[in-house]
């Protein structure tokens, strides 16, 4: 849908992922296409069950299971990830793309010093003598600034705070010298202060080695820091993806403009009443028909009940795409709240609750 | 600002947690200092923002607060009325008065009893309500706070995370309280719920004249809901300011750091920002720095940092930091400042002097 100009290092194409449950089928994915060029930081935001940490699995192959059902493909380096053997995957995975997720508290083994679980991941993929790896894992800690990575490297995990596990996690993302890291959340389990360490040295790493980042975050705020592209997911689906100044300074689908307005904004007098997006995310059991973000959307149509594409929707548009029918005129006018970027704010008295429908 | 008699007064509160070890008979080997002669006051229907980062010690001082627990020294007096030494019977109508909210919607509800039993259950243990007349006040609090009422006989697993919540703030409601303790109330909450939790809490304020002491780990969430603000750091207050002053002039450099390291969602605003990002880790509550605690961390510490413990000094801009080294104010403020009533026993009188200002380290 989008013109690609540089050859994409990776690039996805109609991913779905179905997972069968006692409950029923629930479709976490559907219909994700992105492309990720090198030395671009790509940031992913969406809330919780917005299908962006299951699309990020399933590019690593992790989300393979009896239960699972996934189509679509995943092209990297002309190997298709869905496709591809357990074996081929594993010398990807690390070597070529890695991970980093939320937790940096579950994501080490608590029984095996630190630096001895970044020599095992080197010594699964490289011939490389002990010490010669002991060496490079102190390298590695050191590089992403753990203070005394000599002496630290025989820490476990438990001796490490938070914001130092997920450096961590970090070194051992980078010991095989990959060209994508996937980070999950990397900095939601950290304090704000550990966050802004974490981001730096992520930025750090993507300027100096080129390294290509999918960075996947509810948080807009750390998007605005770092990304160069950005993709807004909703239910499984993109509803809006852009350049990073097209996202914030010309969003066009609601379900962006009411992100936007419920975040305090620190530099700026705050608003009267937050503004709020009304009612809760869809279950992806029985997903609305038509726009997903329909049942919460105050500017739904008549003309919602049916799914809109992912389409460039403005004139001259290039990589600005959205789901949304609105005409892009009425956006502009329908989108400010007092004078900045939100949905219409609720007022007392308004069926809020009404609004919540059913529980999950 | 709110007049007359405080409704809390919190003063010079401490809680230390002793850690024993030893077979059979427990030496105390070290002490966490969690809270640490800490002063504050609320008034009726205000709003005080709690603000610091993990292991500051915030849920610790709300938990004593009430007296969940017994608080090493210190006072804690609720209109009027001292609480510390209070026994659990005597606790029992105060306890309808103070009321608390708590982070995690999925761990502070009893899996195994129906939402409607959980609103009802601090009615009925009161003695309050009972029968159809328990029902009926319950429903209308599920109503009140957005939920549907013909949900009573769910279950909180049937639930999502945001109406969860709403499931605790009507627990909280049920006794009518004036004071409700929210600890880190949104945090765990998705953006767009964040913002519906905050609007209704804003609403119950207006509608039942609530004070809150509002509990969270950044400066973002804490905005909209303050009137003034107490920023911990390691067990002790750094800062304290009314809320709209803390954003635009900060004074202790730990409150600079916080407010510089929330992301602004603005990529332009960004580009031009040069963010101060502190260097390592907040230090061990068991043996934390001695004088200014957060000298460690401090960009602008000098020795006198190390060695003098700085008072909490009070400015005209009624704000109050705990720094020999404050920013965002000028001469004049400095020459006029005078130590908090509620300075920290172990504080020096040493206010900060102008001569003794360092230019911002250079990063």
């Amino acid at each position: 849908m989008v013109a690609s100009r540089p050859e994409p290092l990776l690039s996805v194409e109609d991913l779905r992922v179905k997972f069968a449950t006692e409950d029923g089928i629930v479709g976490a994915v559907d219909g994700v296409s992105l492309e990720l060029n090198p030395g671009e930081i790509l940031g992913i935001v969406g809330e919780s069950g917005s299908g962006k940490s299951v699309s990020a699995q399933t590019i690593m192959g992790l989300t393979r299971s009896p239960n699972a059902s996934i189509s679509g493909s995943v092209r990297f380096h002309g190997n298709d990830l869905v496709s591809a053997t357990e074996e081929d995957l594993q010398s990807i995975r690390g070597q070529e793309i890695s991970m980093v997720f939320q937790d940096p508290m579950t994501s080490l083994n608590p029984v095996y010093r630190v630096g001895d679980q970044i020599v095992e991941q080197i010594e699964a993929h490289r011939e490389l003598p002990r010490d010669e790896a002991k060496r490079r894992s102190v390298e590695l800690l050191a590089s992403v600034g753990i203070p005394n990575a000599a002496e630290r490297v025989d820490d476990y995990p438990y001796e490490f705070s938070g914001g130092m596990r997920q450096r961590a996690m970090i070194a051992m993302a980078l010991a095989l010298e990959p060209r994508v890291l996937i980070a999950d959340e990397p900095t939601t389990a950290l304090d704000v202060t550990i966050q802004a360490q974490i981001m730096a040295l992520i930025q750090r790493l993507n300027e100096e080695r080129g390294l290509a980042v999918i960075l996947i975050t509810h948080d807009l705020g750390v998007i605005a820091e770092v990304a160069d592209r950005v993709l807004v997911m909703y239910a499984g689906q993109i509803v809006e993806q852009g350049s990073l100044d097209e996202i914030f300074y010309d969003p066009q689908h609601p379900y962006t403009w009411g992100l936007m307005g419920s975040l305090t904004r620190l530099d700026q007098p705050p608003p009267e009443r937050l503004p709020q997006i009304a009612g809760q995310p869809p279950s992806l059991l029985s997903p609305p028909s038509g726009c997903r973000f329909r049942p919460r959307c105050p500017h739904a149509f008549e003309k919602c009940t049916e799914l809109p594409g992912l389409e460039e929707r403005l004139a001259g548009a290039s990589g600005h795409a959205d789901r949304c029918w609105l005409d892009p005129q009425d956006k502009k006018e329908l989108r400010e709240v007092e004078g900045r970027i939100g949905l219409e704010v609720l007022t007392r008295g308004s069926p809020a609750g009404a609004a919540e429908g059913e529980p999950v | 600002m709110a007049k007359g008699d405080p409704l809390l007064e919190v003063s010079h509160l401490v809680k230390h947690f002793p850690i024993k070890e030893g077979l059979l008979i427990d030496r105390e080997v070290a002490v966490v200092h969690a809270v640490d002669d800490v002063s504050l006051t609320l008034h009726e229907g205000e709003t005080l923002g709690l603000v610091g980062e993990s292991g500051c010690g915030k849920s610790t001082l709300c938990r004593t607060i009430i007296q969940l627990f017994k608080p090493t020294s210190g006072s804690v007096r609720y209109q009027g009325k001292e609480l510390v030494g209070l026994s659990r019977n005597e606790l029992q109508p105060i306890r309808r008065d103070i009321q608390m909210i708590f982070q995690d919607p999925y761990a502070s509800l009893n899996p195994r009893r129906r939402v409607g039993q959980i609103i009802g259950d601090p009615l009925r243990l009161h003695g309050l309500a009972s029968g159809s007349q328990l029902r009926r006040e319950v429903q209308q609090l599920m109503d009140r706070v957005g939920l549907q009422p013909e949900h009573y006989n769910r279950y909180p697993h049937e639930f999502s995370g945001g109406q969860r919540q709403r499931i605790g703030i009507a627990r909280a409601l049920a006794l009518r309280p004036k004071l409700i303790i929210a600890d880190e109330p949104v945090s765990a909450l998705d953006v767009s719920i964040q913002a519906q939790i905050i609007n209704l809490l804003d609403d119950l304020q207006d509608e039942f004249g609530l004070s809150y002491i509002f509990v969270a780990h950044d400066l973002g969430v804490v905005r909209h809901v303050s009137d003034r603000i107490a920023v911990m750091y390691l067990g002790k207050i750094v800062e304290r300011s009314p809320a709209s002053t803390l954003y635009e002039r900060p004074i202790h450099p730990y409150s600079v750091a916080l407010l510089s390291a929330v992301p602004i969602p603005d990529p332009q605003a960004n580009a031009g920002r040069q963010p101060l990002v502190l260097e390592g880790d907040v230090p061990s509550p068991v043996d934390p720095p001695p004088a200014c605690r957060f000298h460690t961390r401090c960009p602008w510490a000098t020795e006198i940092c190390s060695q003098d413990e700085p008072p909490l000094a009070e400015y005209e801009s009624g704000q109050a930091a705990a720094c020999h080294h404050p920013r965002n104010v000028d001469p004049r403020m400095i020459s006029e400042a005078t130590v908090a009533q509620d300075s920290p026993e172990s504080a020096s009188d040493t206010l900060p002097s102008e001569t003794e200002r360092v230019p911002a380290a250079s990063r």
